[in-house]
């Protein structure tokens, strides 16, 4: 069996014919994974026993003659600010480098007991915050497409171990754009579901109204297969929601004749030219398939960086306060009161980026600003919700690029935080506005790096988005 | 300069952040330039709208609130087991009170 081409559909066969055990496929996916590691350093953890444990259980099923689970033997890779129980969860981060979890995420549990397989942690920004990977106090993850570029962030392993082959299909967490831009640097699928679908139980917060957990894949029906699992309410999580959760699967044969479109007019404004090319192709694909174009106008998308950059570093403050030298975080050996605890740890133990955060965050939130940057940036919010919610009054789901440039070198923007910031122009709107996304590959630049296009729907109608995303992937295949 | 060294240190001591001397100069930097940038949305009349503190959609249910059941909780070894110092079911700090 060769890893790095399965599919979950494939697995599920060659299990039910007895081509492989579960527990076969685990131990080869993990020898190939940590054979392949050191060319990308994209996975942070290798969790052995608990994969085989997994596996042999699927393995038991299959020989009592039970369903072994929708997910059965497949080999998953889990980005590190997911708590897995007993299994080292770094967010990234010095602070927690020796951090074990006391119980697994919602989205964890949920896929372990549909037969998956997790082989280990998954690189990240640290506590998600970067548009590289190049946050990690772990070292960079490599591009597997082109070793001397960025894979993207904040979810870089997760989107390097799918594109590698190194794990079947990977959980990732987008608060801005963290799933989808390094699912399209990578050339992988990459899903953001609506705000509120997957529980964010056990996912280490960094923004709360902003953060999803959401899976990336092959191709997009593993995609839906795992998202499928994952979706639904946990009472666990407060804002996790009620709505009932459609058939992906179904969603992505339905035909898309007739299926309107918008085409947001401040998106293909500065697209570089081979980007623009690549998804004008695939505008040309979904028409091929009976598609409709119409133009739309998002007219507050100028203001969607600055609106973001502040609510996400408010947030961030915040819920970062708890890394403290107290309960989970290594603590400063120099400090001798409690003040200077918390800050001495806090100063040696967070990386440049977090720092900036923590500080923008506290600062739009300090006395005198709070009105003019925090309720300010809430108020814009709105207005690009709006803007969403308008559009969507005359067509079905949204297309636009993913990123406005493909994947870029290693340290090309590690000292420009503002431009660093830009690179999340087209994503961050939709996470705004908490609308399913998604980033399916749609052809390369003239260098062969990848490029996504996003595909944005309505709330809870991950029908649509599913839908045009398997159009695409069905034209793409066929081309 | 919308944001002086000063101001960098009165912020870091709110956020309990220790800072070196450089990272305070290269922070009035960082934050100047990204500050500026968030000026941008003084250019947008936001007059009557109101603010949006979560992801707002039309929901058939709102029974978001759980009945008040008591339930297994983390027992006090797991709860302390990431702790870097610990004694006595506590978590241990530096002392507070002089005596």
């Amino acid at each position: 069996m060769e890893i790095s081409k399965l599919t979950i559909g494939r697995i599920q066969a060659g299990l039910r014919e007895k081509k492989f055990s579960a527990a076969e496929l685990a131990a080869e996916a993990l020898g190939f994974a940590r054979d392949e590691n050191s060319k990308t350093n994209a996975y942070l953890t290798f969790c052995e026993e608990r994969a085989m444990a997994a596996a042999r259980q699927v393995d038991e099923k299959l020989a009592r003659g039970q369903e072994p689970g929708a997910l059965a033997g497949v080999p998953l890779a889990v980005k590190d600010v997911i708590s897995t129980r007993g299994v080292r969860t770094t967010c990234g981060s010095k602070l927690l480098a020796r951090y074990i979890p006391p119980y697994d995420a919602t989205a964890v549990e949920r896929l372990e007991a549909a037969g998956a397989v997790v082989l280990g942690k998954a690189n990240c920004d640290e506590f998600a915050m970067g548009s590289s990977n190049e946050n990690s106090a772990f070292g960079p993850v490599k591009n597997p497409v082109a070793l001397d570029r960025v894979p993207g962030g904040s979810s870089g392993g997760s989107a390097a171990v799918v594109a590698q082959g190194t794990a079947v299909a990977a959980l990732g967490s987008d608060t801005g754009g963290s799933i989808r831009q390094p699912a399209s640097f990578c050339g992988v699928v990459g899903v953001t579901p609506t705000y509120g679908r997957v529980s964010r139980y056990g996912l280490v917060a960094f923004g709360s109204s902003l953060d999803h957990i959401g899976p990336l894949a092959r191709n997009v029906s593993d995609a839906a297969a795992v998202l499928q699992v994952m979706a639904g309410r946990d009472g666990r999580d407060a804002t996790s929601a009620f709505a009932p959760v459609p058939d992906y699967a179904a969603a992505l044969k339905e035909p898309v004749r007739g299926l309107k479109i918008g085409l947001p007019r401040e998106y293909f404004e500065g697209l570089t030219s081979d980007t623009g090319r690549q998804i004008e192709k695939g505008i040309e694909l979904l028409r091929g398939q009976g598609c409709e174009f119409v133009e739309v106008s998002l007219p507050n998308t100028e203001y969607a960086i600055a609106c973001y950059y502040i609510i996400c570093t408010a947030e961030a403050s915040s819920n970062l306060a708890r890394f403290d030298g107290v309960r989970y975080t290594t603590r400063s050996s120099a400090a001798q009161t409690m003040a200077d605890m918390y800050r001495m740890t806090r100063g040696e133990g967070f990386g440049a980026e977090c720092k900036r955060r923590i500080m923008l965050g506290t600062y739009v939130l300090s006395h005198g600003y709070y009105d003019a940057y925090y309720l300010k940036a809430q108020k814009v919010r709105a207005l690009i919700a709006r803007d969403f919610q308008r559009a969507f009054e005359g067509v079905d789901a949204l297309v636009a690029p993913v990123s406005p440039f493909p994947a870029f070198k290693l340290g090309e923007k590690l000292d420009d935080p503002i431009q660093m910031y830009l690179s999340d122009i087209y994503t961050i709107t939709g996470s705004l506005a908490g609308i399913p996304c998604m980033s399916v590959p749609c052809g390369a630049t003239g260098a062969g790096l990848p490029v996504g296009m996003q595909i944005l729907a309505r709330h809870f109608d991950g029908r649509g988005r599913f839908r045009g995303g398997g159009a695409l992937e069905r034209a793409l295949v066929g081309a | 300069m919308r944001i002086t060294e000063q101001q960098v240190s009165y912020v870091a001591d709110l956020a309990n952040l220790r800072l070196s001397e450089q990272e305070v100069a290269r922070m009035a930097r960082d934050l100047d330039g990204i500050l500026s940038h968030m000026e941008k949305l003084n250019e947008v009349d936001t007059s009557g709208v109101e603010p949006m503190a979560q992801v707002l959609y039309e929901a058939g249910e709102t029974a978001t609130l759980r009945e008040d059941v008591p339930g297994a909780t983390l027992d006090n070894a797991a709860a302390l087991a990431n702790a870097p110092l610990s004694g006595a079911g506590q978590f241990k700090v530096p002392k507070i009170i002089e005596r």
